[in-house]
């Protein structure tokens, strides 16, 4: 299931970004270099991002500017990134995370 | 160290606005945002402004972005991205902390003679059960995601809301090729304009007055597959018995924005409380200075207007950060700001328009009477 919008009647939605691949939970997925990391989580479906420390509830996009820290995973072994203000790099490893991701 | 003689937080239109004038004037300008790029909430307004040709009535809001974004390069103003202000400190030093979240980051002090706070407008939320739950958002961050990185956060939406940016956001969907269940608004009228709820009113979307948003229904998973709504009484209370569920992927709550005040409160300014304008908002003067001296606010920053008020909001920063610099003559920096206050009386007029006007003064003439001359912070 792909949520990309291809056509649309007042933007031009070509990406601008070379077509790269990163690795969501051990899943290879399709994304466009420089978009935001949750982007291409959304286009291909992938709506949780982390679960949280005491209750382990699932978080997703909420804010989707950087401020309420809903969306942060584990980039690179790097944990709490915000992925919609994380662009995309090649080959990216990315993981969903639980609690603060101490265990990366 | 660096030194600049403007440091400007936050790219959005006002930021950029005040850079192209303290720029424009001759001053070293650093302007500093968060994100991956400038222009802050203007390129995810792809429709067209409404107004007077000095304020770009039919043009798209991200056509504005492009232009003030090449004003601002062409005044040669610098612009660190991924960049957040931490702190602010005596000497006016300014902390800020550079890169992405997953790379080394790194803290650099800026001394600036000027700062200006342009950090704009958090989306308000509205509490119900699950609504932490993947698939419930603010309008703005569905915006967003369609507009700036093309990608349909869900397919099937519920929107909470009927402000104007319920009403435009719920319009953008549907251009983004998913489909809106309802529009849930609490409220016995609808609260923006009557030309964008006509435009839902048309695609066939039912517009739920007196209803509200009860709880979202989770999947297996915990992510949102649907929404019980409900009738509410004359205190906005769910009426027993009303109850029913709408089937859907996503739920976007547009329910208003209040200044985001990080800043202004860290720098010390003197505050007041502003209901017409979202909240706690800085006292400022007509020149845009905050209680602190040489500190600067414009935008939503100092009350959630909207894009072409911050722009000229923006401006009168500038031009006072470069006039209190020598760049610019008191009679030269009076002029221009007499010139730009005419045209924000005009935007701030009509029915929605009055009231800010009104509230604006208040603010203005409180600054007038409790603070009177900025000071230097201690």
């Amino acid at each position: 299931m792909d949520h990309r919008i291809s056509e649309h009647v007042v933007l031009d939605c070509t990406p601008v970004g070379k077509e790269v691949e990163i690795i969501v939970d051990g899943q290879r997925i399709k994304a466009y270099e420089g978009e935001p990391i949750l982007s291409a989580l959304l286009a291909a479906g992938h709506r949780i991002s982390r679960y949280t420390v005491k209750n382990k509830e699932p978080r997703g996009l909420y804010c989707g500017i950087g401020q309420c820290t809903d969306c942060a995973m584990t980039v690179d072994g790097q944990p709490n990134v915000r992925t919609c203000v994380t662009p995309v790099r090649d080959g990216m490893i990315i993981k969903t995370q639980h609690g603060l991701g101490k265990e990366v | 160290m660096l030194y600049r003689d403007v440091c400007i937080v936050g790219a959005g239109p006002a930021g950029l606005a005040a850079a192209i004038e303290a720029g424009k004037a001759g001053a070293s300008v650093l302007l500093v945002d968060l994100n991956m790029r400038p222009g802050g909430q203007l390129f995810k307004q792809i429709h067209k402004f409404f107004g007077s040709s000095a304020h770009h009535s039919g043009t798209r809001g991200c056509t504005i972005g492009r232009q003030l974004l090449k004003e601002a390069l062409d005044s040669g103003v610098e612009i660190w991205l991924q960049s957040t202000v931490i702190g602010f400190f005596p000497g006016n030093k300014i902390g800020i902390e550079r890169g992405a979240d997953h790379t080394e980051k790194q803290i650099v002090t800026v001394t600036a003679k000027k700062v200006i706070i342009a950090t704009g407008a958090t989306e308000n939320a509205i509490r119900f059960e699950g609504w932490t739950a993947p698939g419930v958002m603010g309008a703005g961050a569905a915006q967003t995601m369609i507009n700036v990185n093309h990608v349909r956060p869900g397919n099937k939406v519920v929107m909470l809301g009927s402000g104007n940016v319920g009403l435009i956001v719920s319009y953008q969907l549907m251009q983004a090729g998913c489909e809106v269940a309802a529009l849930v608004e609490a409220a016995p009228k609808i609260g923006g304009y009557a030309v964008h709820a006509a435009k839902i009113r048309r695609a066939g979307v039912p517009i739920l007055l007196r209803h509200t948003i009860v709880a979202a229904v989770k999947d297996p998973d915990g992510c949102v597959c649907g929404c019980n709504i409900a009738a509410v009484d004359d205190h906005f209370r769910p009426v027993p018995g009303t109850e029913e569920t709408i089937d859907c992927d996503t739920i976007t709550i547009a329910a208003g924005l209040k200044p985001t005040m990080d800043l202004v409160k860290l720098a010390g300014c003197a505050l007041t409380f502003n209901p017409a304008f979202g909240g706690y908002v800085p006292l400022h003067s007509r020149r845009m200075e905050t209680s602190r001296a040489g500190f600067f606010v414009a935008g939503d920053t100092t009350g959630v207007e909207e894009a072409n008020t911050a722009l000229e909001e923006g401006r009168i920063a500038g031009i006072s950060a470069a006039e209190d610099l020598g760049l610019l003559s008191s009679r030269e920096a009076g002029l221009m700001r007499g010139e730009i206050w005419t045209r924000l009386d005009s935007l701030r007029f009509g029915p929605f328009g009055l009231r800010r006007k009104t509230e604006k003064e208040r603010i203005l003439q409180a600054f007038e009477s409790e603070i009177g001359t900025p000071q230097a912070l201690s």
